[in-house]
C-alpha cells in the first residue's frame, strides 16, 4: 500500500497526527512559547502563522525534534519525538519530511542524488529503482529536465521544489515546510501554493507549514493557528477566512487587513 | 545657518531658534542652549522655533534633547511648524531617556576567568563527546563497509592526497635543500660533510617528514573540512540529514577520516622520499656523490625509525580529520562563524599535533626506539 492510500486510510479514525502538549521553548532564561496545545489532524494542510519573531520556525523546529523543549511532548503520529532515541527516534523521523526555509539542499550532489540518498540510506532496493523513484518525485514537483543540475545552477523557487521532492523521497505522513513562499515572486509563489495543494490532495499528506504570506495562507490552508510573541501563544485557531472574516481579536484582525502597528504607522 | 538667541523676562527664559537646523548646523548651538538652559534654573523655558526654516532629524534631535533636559512641561516648544511638529511627535521621550535593550554589563575579571574555564570545559567535553561518536561511527564502518559512502571518500582522497601533492613536493624538497646547506657548510670544516646523509635521512624519516606533511594538512583539508561542514551547518543541511534519521557524524565524518588515514601515510612517504632527494642534489655540490648519500642513509636509517615515523602519520590523519570536521559541527549561524571554524581547525589541529608528536618522542625514548 502506498503512503497515500495509508494515509487516507487512517484518516478516517479521526485521532490527529500530531498532538503538542504543554510545550515552552526559548532561549535561556527568556521564553518564547509557553504552554502550547493543539492538534493537527491527518491529511489536511496546516499553517502556522503569526508575526516576525513570535516563534513559528522555532515551534517547527521543537516539532520536527531539532530543538528540545524547555517542557511539554510532541507526538507524531501517537510516538513522542521529544524523549524518543536511537531506533525509535529513526523510525518517528521517518514518518516526516521536512523543506527548510534555505531548500537545504546538498550543495555537492544534483537534484537526482538529493532526491536518491534519502532512499539509498533507508532502502535496500536495486539502483535502477532508486533512481527511478528519484526521477519520478522530481517530476512531481515538475524538474524532470533538471535532474542533473546541481542545486546551485537553478532558481530559488526550483531548489524549494527539488527540497519538497526530497523530503517526500520516502513517502513521508507529514511534510513540514518552513517558509514556502519567502524570497519567491508571486507567479512562483502560486505555483507553490498548486503543488502543495495538489500534493495534500492526490497523495493524502498532511502539511504542516509556517508562513506569513497571506496570499499562500488563504490559498492553501485547511487550519491555521496564529502566535502571538506578546502572548507568547496561540491568539487564534480555525479556518483562516473565518477568522479573518469573524474574528474581534484586534491582534488577529490587524493580522489578517495588513494593518501596521501603532509605531510603525 | 543655525542661530540661536538666548532673552530673559519676568515670564522666563526664552531660547529662540532659527534658520537651518541640520547635523552640519547645529553643534555649536547645541552646546549653547544646553548651556542656556542649564543657566536658568528653577525658571520656565520656552523655546521659540518661529524662525526655523528647515528642520531634519539631527534638529528635532536638538529639541528632543532640550524638552528631556527637565520634568514634563517645564520647557516648552513654541511656534514650531506643523511639518517639523509632526516630525517630533514620533518619539517619545520618557522612552529615549531609558534604555530599554542595555549592552550586557562588562564582566569582572573573576567572572571572567570562570567564563573562559567554564568555555575551556565545554570545549573539552564536546572533543571527548565527539571522539566517542568518532570511534562509534568508525567501528560501525568497519563492521558495515558497505554503509560507508566510498564515492565521497574517493573524492575526498583525491582532494586530500593528489590535490596536495606539488606542495607536499615543493615543501618536502626545500626542507632536504634547506637541511643539507645549513648543517654541510659547519660539518664541511671538519671534513664531515657525509654524516649531513645521515642526519637527512633520520630527521625527514623520523621527525620531520610526518609532522611537516601532518602540519600542510591540517592548514589545507583540515581547514577545509571546517569551512564545508560549517557551511552545510550554517545551510541547515546538517539539520535536513538529521531530520532524515542520518547521523551526520557517519554521514560527513567518517568518508574524510578514512580519506586522511589512506592519504596522510602515502603523503608522507613522498614527502620523505622528495626532502631525501633534495638533500642528496644538494650535497653533489659538496662532492658527494648520489650513490654515496643512498648508502650512508640505508646504513644508518633501519627499519625500525622509518616505522616511528609511518606509524605516527595515522594518529596525525586521525586528529587532522577529526578536529576539522568537529570544529565544522560546531559552527554557529553566519558567514564568519565558518571563518572561525577554519581558523580554530588549523589552530587546534597544529596544536595537538605537536602535543601528539611530544608525546610520541617520550614514548620511543622510553622503549628505545
Amino acid at each position: 500500500m502506498n503512503q497515500g492510500a495509508e494515509t487516507a486510510a487512517k484518516a478516517e479514525d479521526g485521532a490527529p497526527i500530531i498532538r503538542v502538549d504543554g510545550l515552552t521553548a526559548g532561549y535561556d532564561d527568556f521564553i518564547l512559547l509557553d504552554k502550547l496545545n493543539f492538534d493537527v489532524r491527518r491529511g489536511e494542510v496546516f499553517v502556522i502563522l503569526g508575526g516576525s519573531g513570535c516563534g513559528k520556525s522555532t515551534l517547527l523546529k521543537h516539532m520536527i525534534g531539532l530543538y528540545e523543549p524547555k517542557a511539554g511532548h510532541v507526538f507524531i503520529d501517537g510516538d513522542d519525538i521529544v524523549t524518543a532515541e536511537g531506533d525509535a527516534r529513526k523510525a518517528i523521523l521517518r514518518k516526516i519530511g521536512v523543506m527548510y526555509q534555505s531548500g537545504a539542499l546538498f550543495g555537492s550532489m544534483t537534484l537526482l542524488e538529493n532526491v536518491r540518498l534519502p532512499l539509498e540510506e533507508y532502502t535496500d532496493l536495486d539502483f535502477e529503482a532508486i533512481d527511478l523513484i528519484g526521477r519520478m518525485k522530481l517530476e512531481l514537483v515538475a524538474l524532470e529536465q533538471f535532474t542533473g543540475h546541481l542545486p546551485a545552477a537553478i532558481s530559488g523557487g526550483m531548489q524549494k521544489r527539488a527540497a519538497i521532492a526530497r523530503a517526500m523521497a520516502l513517502d513521508p505522513m507529514i511534510l513540514f515546510l518552513d517558509e514556502p513562499s519567502a524570497g519567491l515572486d508571486p507567479i512562483t509563489s502560486a505555483s507553490l501554493d498548486a503543488l502543495i495543494r495538489r500534493l495534500a490532495e492526490n497523495l493524502g499528506v498532511t502539511f504542516v507549514i509556517v508562513t506569513h504570506e497571506l496570499a499562500s495562507i488563504f490559498a492553501i490552508a485547511d487550519r491555521v493557528i496564529m502566535l502571538d510573541k506578546r502572548k507568547k501563544g496561540i491568539i487564534a485557531e480555525g479556518d483562516p477566512r473565518v477568522l479573518r472574516d469573524t474574528s474581534t481579536d484586534p491582534w488577529v484582525r490587524q493580522f489578517f487587513l495588513r494593518e501596521p502597528d501603532a509605531v510603525a504607522a | 545657518m543655525a542661530a540661536l538667541a538666548v532673552t530673559d523676562s519676568d515670564a522666563g527664559r526664552v531660547l529662540a531658534l532659527s534658520g537651518r537646523l541640520d547635523a552640519g548646523t547645529i553643534g555649536a548651538i547645541w552646546r549653547d542652549a544646553r548651556q542656556a538652559l542649564a543657566g536658568a534654573a528653577g525658571r520656565p523655558i520656552v523655546v521659540d522655533a518661529a524662525g526655523v526654516d528647515y528642520c531634519d532629524g539631527a534638529g528635532i534631535a536638538l529639541i528632543v534633547d532640550l524638552l528631556r533636559q527637565r520634568k514634563k512641561g517645564e520647557v516648552e516648544v513654541a511656534n514650531l511648524k506643523p511639518a517639523f511638529v509632526a516630525l517630533l511627535n514620533q518619539f517619545d521621550i520618557a522612552v529615549l531617556d531609558h534604555d530599554l535593550d542595555p549592552e550586557p554589563k562588562r564582566l569582572r575579571a573573576v567572572e571572567e576567568i570562570g567564563a573562559i574555564t567554564s568555555g575551556v570545559w565545554h570545549d573539552i567535553r564536546e572533543q571527548v563527546e565527539f571522539i566517542g561518536e568518532m570511534v562509534a561511527a568508525m567501528a560501525y564502518a568497519v563492521r558495515h563497509p558497505s554503509s560507508v559512502r566510498w564515492r565521497d571518500v574517493w573524492l575526498i582522497c583525491e582532494h586530500v592526497g593528489a590535490d596536495a601533492l606539488p606542495i607536499v613536493a615543493l615543501i618536502s624538497f626545500l626542507l632536504g635543500v634547506i637541511l643539507a646547506f645549513q648543517s654541510a657548510i659547519p660539518m664541511k670544516k671538519f671534513g664531515a660533510e657525509i654524516f649531513v646523509a645521515d642526519l637527512i635521512g633520520l630527521a625527514m624519516l623520523r621527525e620531520l617528514g610526518p609532522l611537516m606533511t601532518a602540519i600542510l594538512l591540517a592548514g589545507r583539508s583540515g581547514a577545509a573540512f571546517a569551512a564545508e561542514i560549517g557551511t552545510m551547518k550554517v545551510n541547515q543541511e546538517v539539520d535536513a540529514l538529521t531530520t532524515m534519521g542520518l547521523d551526520p557524524v557517519r554521514f560527513l565524518v567518517t568518508p574524510r577520516i578514512i580519506a586522511a588515514l589512506l592519504m596522510t601515510p602515502l603523503l608522507t612517504l613522498f614527502a620523505d622520499l622528495v626532502s631525501l632527494l633534495g638533500g642528496a642534489l644538494t650535497l653533489q655540490s659538496f662532492s658527494i656523490p648520489f650513490i654515496t648519500f643512498v648508502h650512508e642513509v640505508e646504513g644508518i636509517v633501519d627499519f625500525s625509525d622509518f616505522m616511528a615515523g609511518f606509524v605516527k602519520t595515522f594518529v596525525f590523519a586521525v586528529l587532522i580529520a577529526g578536529i576539522g570536521c568537529l570544529r565544522g559541527l560546531q559552527t554557529s549561524a553566519g558567514a564568519s562563524s565558518v571563518g572561525d571554524a577554519a581558523t580554530r581547525a588549523v589552530v587546534s589541529g597544529i596544536i595537538l599535533l605537536v602535543i601528539v608528536d611530544g608525546v610520541f618522542a617520550v614514548v620511543y625514548f622510553f622503549l628505545d626506539i
